[in-house]
């Protein structure tokens, strides 16, 4: 006889978030087929009811978000998911208002690509809510899919082609990568549940292997070095608006689902050397990233060099979780996440602003003198600019003021040396924005778009920018981070 | 340590070495007398009009997605339809909501035209 699971309204509501970006998708593909790509549909507004709907549904559930685990072991719903959950469908919710004025400016408006859009969201929810092997994979895909497509979207655009085939083909092979760990830990331990399957096999040389591999097949999809080498090609051809969707709602997810991977692995920290890979990792991450930014003249580009250093200051408080289990590290890293994610949205927001509907303005030189003929904009790229330095009083200042603060607390200090040294170094490029904006004269008459929409998205990341910045405490931070660290012991009791 | 398996490893060197030995024996060995006629892709079938490596549509990509992805759709339709009396109601709803997802990517292939061969 089969054991047929008893299923009621109330498993579904833990799942309400995924739930509305999937099926929305569903019904944009719907609409899309239904209006046969008719002209004058209001897609970005009505796709942005999704991740609105899912903040809503976050909120519904704010407090009772206690660590429950729906489908089995499928699903878990904590305030760490729903925070990182958040994350996502503002970096969303940003991402879509930008697209919609930039499809406009390409003249490449088509409801697919919002339906994307809201299926890889959904895929980004489940990545960051589970620790089942199945579901993590199944979130994985769905996020990445989607997002291979998005890249390669301007099909006349050869670069953008080449970011599309590119992140394809490696993504392909990541996930593999990814399958390949999972495979061995289930192999070991006859589970595929994480938390469990790690508690069993903590003793096993192959589960620890299995373990790593599945750790590295996350790095990728957070584009840390040494399996960064897609993100500059990708970032720089993918659709402006789509890179600044995969710059920060892809990387916030990436780094839920590590960070509850890590929280998993912990019967094994003492076994395998976990905080001196993850220590390496960040400092290469960081330093490579830096270094190949400085010298970088087309402005996707520079930032997607700029998203690896970020990736490695993220990855500081997973080294410091690693060692310490101390969740003040994670909370840290959840409001860098944020703060990156305003910065990162408005400063793609202003490249797309001047985009007019010939071509894009990319190239830095292109700047000059910009920040006199649009002050508004320039100003705002100056503070995201400022706050991707990480310069008080800036968002950015404070996020990596917490994710350092930890590391130093735990007596990383030799880490957190390199990386204020990185900082320190990254101020160079980001500066160097700045001066094109206000020092430079400009160089020709450069035709320059606008956009109503985009402006306020803009307007919005920059406030948003300074309030992070000037009122650290009001997110300081998100109710029970802890309880990722009360899940784990949670599941290590129940499991006894 | 499982050592169960260990035999296996004995297998492959004796699996790879087989095929080389046939494959050198018969090139040594085997007498040689080439003709046109011989050298066709296939020998005995109908004589090729034109070389193979030519332009195809792209439509046949499209075609090859659509068939892959309803042939995977039966794949998971034979278990349930195998367990469909023990999986009851459960099992039909959740199945509806699989074909209904199909459905609506048959849909919008239809309506987006790519059923179209011309």
């Amino acid at each position: 006889m089969l054991a047929i699971p008893e299923i009621g309204w109330s498993d579904l509501t833990p799942l309400l978030p995924f739930l509305i970006l999937c099926v929305g998708g569903l019904v944009l593909v719907l609409i899309d087929a239904l209006i046969r790509g008719r002209a004058g549909f209001p897609w970005a507004p009505v796709t942005a009811l999704l991740p609105a709907a899912a903040l809503v549904a976050y909120a519904a559930r704010w407090g009772d978000a206690v660590g429950e685990t729906v489908f089995g072991t499928m699903f878990i719903e904590d305030s760490f998911g729903s925070t990182v959950g958040v994350l996502i469908c503002i970096a969303t919710l940003l991402a879509v208002f930008l697209s919609g004025s930039y499809l406009d400016k390409v003249g490449r408006t088509r409801g697919e690509y919002y339906a994307l859009i809201a299926f890889s969201a959904s895929g980004l929810v489940l990545f960051a809510s589970t620790t089942e092997l199945l579901s993590l994979f199944l979130g994985l895909e769905l996020l990445s899919i989607p997002v291979y497509v998005l890249s390669g979207y301007l099909r006349k655009n050869p670069l953008s082609l080449e970011a599309g085939m590119k992140y394809f083909l490696l993504g392909a092979f990541s996930s593999a990568v990814f399958l390949f760990g999972g495979a061995l830990i289930y192999v070991t331990t006859g589970t595929t549940d994480l938390v469990e399957g790690l508690r069993l096999g903590a003793g096993s040389p192959l589960a620890q292997l299995g373990f790593l591999i599945l750790l590295s097949g996350l790095l990728f999809k957070a584009a840390t070095v040494p399996f960064h080498m897609w993100t500059p090609d990708v970032y720089q051809g993918a659709p402006t608006a789509v890179t600044a969707f995969m710059a920060t709602a892809v990387k916030a997810a990436a780094f839920g689902a590590l960070a509850r991977v890590v929280a998993a692995g912990s019967p094994l920290w003492d076994n395998i050397p976990l905080t001196q890979v993850l220590w390496w990792v960040a400092v290469l991450t960081m330093t490579v990233g830096n270094l190949a930014a400085l010298t970088q003249t087309n402005v996707k580009r520079m930032l997607a060099y700029s998203s690896i250093a970020h990736a490695g200051y993220l990855l500081i408080g997973l080294v410091v979780f690693s060692q310490t289990g101390d969740h003040d590290a994670l909370s840290g890293m959840l409001y860098y996440l944020l703060a990156y994610t305003v910065m990162n949205i408005g400063a793609f927001g202003v490249v797309i602003y001047w985009a007019n509907h010939e071509r894009e303005h990319l190239e830095i030189p292109q700047y000059a003198g910009l920040g006199w003929r649009t002050p508004a904009l320039g100003l705002a790229m100056s503070v995201f600019m400022i706050s991707l330095a990480g310069i008080p009083p800036t968002a950015g200042f404070f996020g990596k003021y917490y994710i350092f603060r930890s590391a130093i607390e735990h007596g990383f200090h030799s880490l957190i040396i390199i990386a204020v040294l990185n900082s320190a170094l990254s101020v160079y490029y980001y500066l160097r924005v700045m001066v094109a904006l206000y020092m430079r004269k400009p160089v020709a008459t450069l035709e320059l778009g606008r956009s109503t929409v985009v402006g306020a998205v803009v307007a919005v990341c920059a406030v948003a920018t300074f309030w992070i910045g000037f009122a650290p405490d009001a997110f300081s931070f998100v109710p029970g981070v802890p309880s990722i660290v009360e899940w784990v012991q949670g599941a290590a009791i129940a499991a006894r | 340590m499982d050592w169960s398996y260990t035999p296996l490893l004995f297998v492959l060197p004796l699996a790879l070495m087989i095929p080389i030995v046939m494959l050198v024996l018969t090139n040594v060995l085997g007498p040689k007398n080439p003709s046109a006629a011989k050298s066709v892709p296939y020998e005995s079938g109908i004589a090729p009009p034109t070389s193979a490596e030519q332009r195809f549509p792209v439509r046949f990509y499209l075609v090859a997605v659509s068939f892959l992805l309803f042939d995977v759709e039966a794949v998971f339709l034979f278990p349930w339809a195998v367990r469909f009396k023990e999986l009851g109601w459960f099992g039909f709803g959740v199945m509806s909501i699989f074909l209904a997802i199909l459905v609506l990517g048959l849909v919008y292939e239809w309506r987006k035209g790519g059923l179209e061969w011309d």
